[in-house]
Formats: C-alpha cells, sequence, structure tokens
C-alpha cells in the first residue's frame, strides 16, 4: 500500500513537471509582437536571442524525456539510469532558465553602462508571455528537483529500509 | 602528523582517491573563476567628440558589478568552491560519522544542489557574454568587447574555468550517487575500530 502510494506520487510529480515544461516551451514559442513606430515596423520573436533559443530547445528536451519515462515499468532496471539522467535533465533546466532570465532581465530594465536601452517599452504584450514561459519554466525546475530527491529515495533506497 | 593523514585519506580506497582528486581540481576551477571574474576591470578613455580643434575626452569603466549576471556569477562561484572546500576538509578529517546514512545523503544532495548552481551561474554568464560580444541586431544592442578587449578576455577566461568545475561537479555528484549504493570507508582507521580493507 506504501509502495503503491510512493508510485502514484511519483508518476503524479513526473506528469505536472511534463506539462510544466511542455507548457513553458508553448508559451515562448507563440510569443511574438509587431511593434511600429515612425516609419519602422519591427517584430520581437523568440528567435532574436540565443538564450531564448536555448529556453526553447531545453524544455523540449526536458518534456520527451519526462514523457517518455511515465511509461517506465517499475521493474525494470533503467531506474538506476533515471536518477543520472534526472540530474542532467535539471541541470539543463537550471541552465536554461537562468540564461533566459538574464537576457530577459536586461531586456526589461536595460543596462545603462552598456548603452544597452530596455525594449519591453515598445513591445509590452511579447514581455509579458516571456515572463509567463519564464514562470512556468521555474516551476518545471522546482518539480524537477523534487522528483531526483524523489527517484533517489525510490531507486537507490538511502535509509536502507528494505531488507535485501 | 596531519600530512600523514593526509596522505592516507587520500590513498584509501580507489574511488576515495579519484573523488579528492576531483574536489580539489573543481575547488580550484571555481575558485580562480570566481577571482578572475571579480577582478575583471577596465578602465579606458574615448574621444566623444569635438569643441572646434578640441577633442572632447570621456572616461568609461567596465565593471563586472555592471551586469548582475556576473555579480550572481562571481557569488556562486565563491560558493560552490566553499562547498567543496568543506567537503575536502570533512572527508579528510571527518572520519568518525563516514558511513551513517545521514552524512552519505547530505553529501550527495549537497552535490546535486551545487551542481544545478554552477551550471545556472555559469550558463548566465555564458550567454550575457555572448550579447556583449556579438551584439544584438533585433535590440539595437550594441557590442561591447571591440572597445573593452582586455575585460571580455578575462571575462572568457573566467568563463572556461567556470565550465570546467561544471562537468567537474557533474562527475563528483555521480560518483557521490554511486557511494550511496555501495559505501566504502575512505577515512583513516582508528584504534578503536579494526582496519577496513580499501
Amino acid at each position: 500500500m506504501v509502495k503503491l502510494t510512493k508510485r502514484i506520487g511519483g508518476l503524479v510529480l513526473r506528469l505536472a513537471a511534463f506539462a510544466a515544461a511542455l507548457a513553458a516551451l508553448i508559451v515562448m514559442v507563440t510569443s511574438r509582437e509587431r511593434a511600429s513606430f515612425f516609419a519602422i515596423s519591427l517584430e520581437a520573436k523568440y528567435t532574436d536571442m540565443a538564450a531564448f533559443k536555448y529556453f526553447v530547445i531545453a524544455n523540449a528536451v526536458v518534456s520527451v524525456y519526462s514523457f517518455l519515462v511515465l511509461f517506465l515499468p517499475k521493474e525494470s532496471l533503467l531506474w538506476k539510469f533515471v536518477v543520472v539522467l534526472d540530474l542532467v535533465m535539471t541541470m539543463l533546466l537550471t541552465s536554461s532558465l537562468s540564461a533566459a532570465l538574464a537576457v530577459a532581465q536586461v531586456g526589461k530594465k536595460g543596462n545603462a553602462n552598456a548603452g544597452w536601452l530596455p525594449i519591453c517599452g515598445q513591445v509590452p504584450k511579447f514581455c509579458d508571455q516571456i515572463t509567463g514561459a519564464l514562470i512556468a519554466g521555474f516551476v518545471a525546475l522546482v518539480l524537477y528537483v523534487f522528483l531526483l530527491l524523489y527517484s533517489l529515495h525510490y531507486v537507490l533506497d538511502p535509509f536502507l529500509l528494505q531488507k535485501s | 602528523m596531519a600530512v600523514s593523514k593526509i596522505l592516507l585519506a587520500a590513498t584509501s580506497g580507489k574511488s576515495c582517491k579519484i573523488l579528492l582528486g576531483l574536489r580539489v581540481l573543481a575547488f580550484l576551477a571555481t575558485l580562480s573563476a570566481a577571482i578572475v571574474m571579480g577582478l575583471n576591470k577596465e578602465t579606458k578613455t574615448f574621444v566623444v567628440g569635438n569643441v572646434g580643434n578640441a577633442p572632447i575626452k570621456a572616461t568609461f569603466t567596465a565593471k563586472f558589478q555592471h551586469t548582475p549576471a556576473f555579480v550572481f556569477f562571481v557569488v556562486a562561484n565563491a560558493m560552490v568552491s566553499f562547498h567543496n572546500l568543506l567537503m575536502i576538509a570533512l572527508q579528510i578529517f571527518g572520519g568518525k560519522s563516514e558511513l551513517t546514512g545521514f552524512r552519505l545523503l547530505s553529501v550527495a544532495i549537497l552535490d546535486m544542489l551545487n551542481v544545478t548552481l554552477i551550471s545556472a551561474a555559469a550558463n548566465a554568464a555564458a550567454f550575457i557574454s555572448e550579447v556583449g560580444k556579438n551584439g544584438n541586431k533585433h535590440a539595437r544592442w550594441d557590442k561591447i568587447c571591440d572597445r573593452f578587449a582586455t575585460y571580455c578576455d578575462h571575462g572568457a577566461g573566467a568563463l572556461i574555468a567556470a565550465f570546467a568545475g561544471v562537468i567537474l561537479m557533474l562527475i563528483i555528484s555521480a560518483v557521490s550517487i554511486s557511494r550511496l549504493v555501495q559505501p566504502n570507508k575512505c577515512s583513516f582507521p582508528t584504534a578503536a575500530s579494526p582496519s577496513v580493507v580499501p
């Protein structure tokens, strides 16, 4: 009974992490705004910044991985491999979120010393969608940290609760 | 006395030797990244205009504090190098509580957290440096590396050291997790306990 609730808890966590990563991916990909001032018309897309492209790729990899692990049977020996892969996916998530946050912060506040003006004043809807995608990415990261601790507990049994 | 203790801690058991060596390397890599980026500063005088025949000069400084991503980079690298120092000291001097589940588990979890911290810091600084090096046409952000070449070079060196630290921390974390599965004693055997086979 305890094992069943543990397993269901893990599945629910992974499903939630998959949903969050997928949401971050979709919100960032569909963020696009066209602004025109004077005679110039510029379009802000997520592909303008390398950090946003990396964010999309990283979340795509994490969503595909989570989806595949959802279907792994519990007797499989691959679970030990899943622990290491969970660590790698968490690293991927934090690095992509951190890079996207760093660039978005420059976009919102600018960098007076480098002469970089903020762009959020001209494309506010784009900025809002990027913010939403980053929040979803952060939720996916927190869920993945919990998943990492869960996999460690479920697979490696660190407190040596089961007599082998 | 301390030197013999260090030697015995390093030589008992193969994975212990590897782990200690990796931790020393990671400590040095992240410490050098923090120091190089922390001392990164360049002052340059430019001619910004002409009043009649006399040129007007203005002095500009490029410091790491101007960019929040670099501040996070310095702080995170300092934290990870302190963690590695703590773990080295624990492995050499903390022999008694070596094989308890609490200690092994806390070392593994701390290593995992520090892996995510260092990878986040290194990547944030890397992407900001990419914008500084190549500029961004769409957002109309000019590149700064053509004017502050030394600043960019030092930043690049710190980034390389930090990425070496990322790879080393990932390997260290994997080794710590594997020690959860097969615990083996790493410290100098005391007189009270029988000596263990490494």
